[in-house]
């Protein structure tokens, strides 16, 4: 191994890990800042976080923001997991065609989705932004992340194991609900993580699909940015950093980021 | 998508195009199927498939039909005279500015990201160690995090009076503060930021499984470090740079947030054209024709990108 150009290498990537943390950090410090103009530090003050409660339009965009992850988060793992499962243990006629459909929504830009169910929803149905159409919005680009990752563990698991149980005597719904589900189980937690966080988070197919008394919170948030920069957008930024870190790091843990062949290297994991 | 693709994306890309040149998983390989479990079939893809069809692929097609419409007297969508007035008024030349933009930022933000994700992935791959999935989430873990509050942290750094000018004036690097906000230098900064994770995912995924035997191999036969590199290595890791280029590229071009609050009034992008249309502009005939544009431009992309991606698989 070439040592010199493995010191310059690894220089290159501490440098960049410094970039990449960097903002973060700085967004987190500065919601501490006692001044409210934010570009110098006065003094440190946890103020901001208590103001953001007592913020109506804040908590009642919260409050739509569950609602519709909750509605997100039930649907898309419903959907995404069944399947999922069905890709991974179903060699069908239209199979090809049914992943690139589930392959598309992902490869779609936001912006394309958003403005096309808004359209799809004021011309066929006269609505326009209430908060069952941003539910639907939010599981339509969630189940394609909950099918890949229940898929990607639906392969990876023995067929025969589902044989043995129905060679014992199991019912076909009996191997299911004994031995296929447990064993795909944490692949469907991830994935509702997964969606949670990107329910949570959406910003772009939202803006187009919201309307009066359904604001989420990154609309709410991307309007204030849009009035300029304050320490109380740091706060619910930082709020919001950690719930979705938090959300990424258990669906991690239940192996939400493997890919198919378990490449993300399953002997390398760290002891858990 | 909401966070733009992600590594269950990137594992999707991969794993389709790999298909061709892998062996299929023995779930998938059971080729007969009884009938109780082709029944058992539909039940688990049809919902699915049809939730998809409705709210995915149907908007879809309704974009098309009404780019081909107008605006009645009233402001609202008609198809009364179906014609392609809306892509025609697409190549007026004073939106070649935003096409040109939307290209730009999006070609600069993927090859700025493959450059510097490329010698992470590799020294997260070969350096790693046992900390290597730690490593790995580490690049990912923030970036998955909203990327509305990564952009608008740029912006508390950039300002006139941000952090970035404080230390500069601090150090007496300059007296004046510098413009870094709404330029060129901070919508790309800003995208590469966003982006650069999900170069680095398929980067990584690539080097990881490439034998580096290989390159062992080319270094017995007395290649240099740099020949091995471009022939060995570079070839074979060439399914995850396509891969990583079409991850960055998509969410880029389709893009508005970045090309807002850190580009400002002055920047446009077809995106954010379309954006505006959608919301204060209120013309959506047009809107919906310069949507179908961007995912033409997109489709094309990828379409490219999958068949390079094949044609290198099975080379």
């Amino acid at each position: 191994m070439n040592r010199g150009g493995n010191r310059w290498l690894t220089a290159f990537a501490l440098l960049i890990y410094a970039f990449l943390f960097a903002p973060i950090v700085v967004l987190i410090v500065f919601s501490f800042n006692i001044s409210r103009r934010n570009f110098v530090w006065l003094g440190f003050t946890t103020d901001w976080y208590p103001k953001l409660f007592a913020n109506q339009s804040l908590t009642d965009a919260l409050g739509v923001t569950l609602q519709v992850a909750a509605i997100a988060v039930v649907g898309s793992t419903i959907l995404g997991s069944l399947l999922g499962l069905g890709l991974a243990r179903l060699k069908f006629r239209g199979s090809g065609a049914t992943e690139t459909l589930i392959l598309l929504p992902m490869v779609t830009p936001e912006i394309i989705m958003g403005i096309s169910l808004l359209i799809f929803f004021a011309q066929l149905f006269g609505q326009n932004g209430s908060l069952g159409q941003i539910a639907i919005a939010h599981v339509t680009f969630c189940i394609s992340y909950v099918a890949v990752t229940v898929r990607a563990r639906a392969a990876g698991m023995d067929p025969r194991l589902e044989e043995a149980a129905r060679d014992l005597g199991a019912s076909a719904r009996g191997a299911f609900w004994h031995v296929t589900l447990p064993l795909i189980a944490p692949a469907v937690a991830a994935g509702a993580m997964l969606a949670f966080a990107l329910s949570f988070d959406d910003l772009v197919i939202t803006s187009f699909n919201t309307g009066v008394g359904s604001t989420t919170l990154p609309v709410e948030i991307y309007s204030a940015i849009k009035l300029g920069v304050s320490p109380q957008i740091n706060a619910i930024s930082t709020i919001i950093v950690a719930v979705v870190s938090i959300a990424l790091l258990i669906a991690w843990r239940l192996g939400a980021f493997r890919t198919e062949r378990g490449s993300m290297v399953v002997e390398d994991a760290p002891p858990a | 998508m909401a966070a733009p693709p992600t590594p269950a994306g990137a594992a999707g890309v991969n794993g389709t195009a790999g298909a061709a040149g892998t062996t299929l998983s023995p779930a998938v390989a059971a080729i007969r199927v009884p009938f109780v479990n082709r029944l058992a079939g539909i039940v688990l893809i049809l919902p699915g498939v049809l939730w998809l069809a409705l709210f995915f692929l149907a908007p879809l097609v309704i974009i098309l039909v009404v780019s081909l419409g107008t605006r009645d007297a009233g402001g609202h969508i008609t198809l009364a005279n179906p014609g392609v007035q809306n892509y025609i008024q697409a190549t007026r030349p004073e939106y070649l500015p935003a096409f040109a933009n939307s290209l730009r930022y999006a070609g600069i933000t993927t090859i700025l990201s493959i450059l510097i994700g490329y010698p992470i992935a590799y020294w997260i791959s070969r350096f790693g160690g046992r900390q290597k999935i730690l490593l790995l989430i580490l690049v990912m873990l923030p970036f998955w995090t909203s990327y509305l509050i990564r952009t608008y942290a740029w912006m508390i750094i950039l300002r006139d009076n941000g952090v970035l000018n404080s230390i500069l004036q601090a150090v007496g690097l300059t007296n004046d503060p510098i413009v870094f906000l709404n330029t060129d230098f901070s919508v790309i900064l800003g995208m590469t930021y966003g982006f650069l994770p999900f170069a680095i995912l398929p980067l990584f995924v690539s080097i990881d499984r490439m034998d580096h035997h290989l390159v062992e191999a080319a270094r017995d036969l007395f290649a240099s470090g740099r020949a091995a590199f471009l022939h060995v290595t570079l070839p074979l890791t060439m399914p995850g740079i396509i891969a990583a280029a079409l991850l960055t590229f998509i969410p880029a071009i389709g893009d508005y947030v970045t090309p807002d609050l850190l580009g400002g009034a002055q920047t446009t992008t077809i995106a954010k054209i379309v954006q505006v249309l959608f919301t204060s502009g209120r013309d959506w005939p047009y809107g919906s024709a310069l949507g179908f544009l961007l995912m033409v431009v997109t489709l094309a992309g990828t379409l490219l990108a999958l068949r390079t991606l094949r044609r290198e698989v099975l080379a």
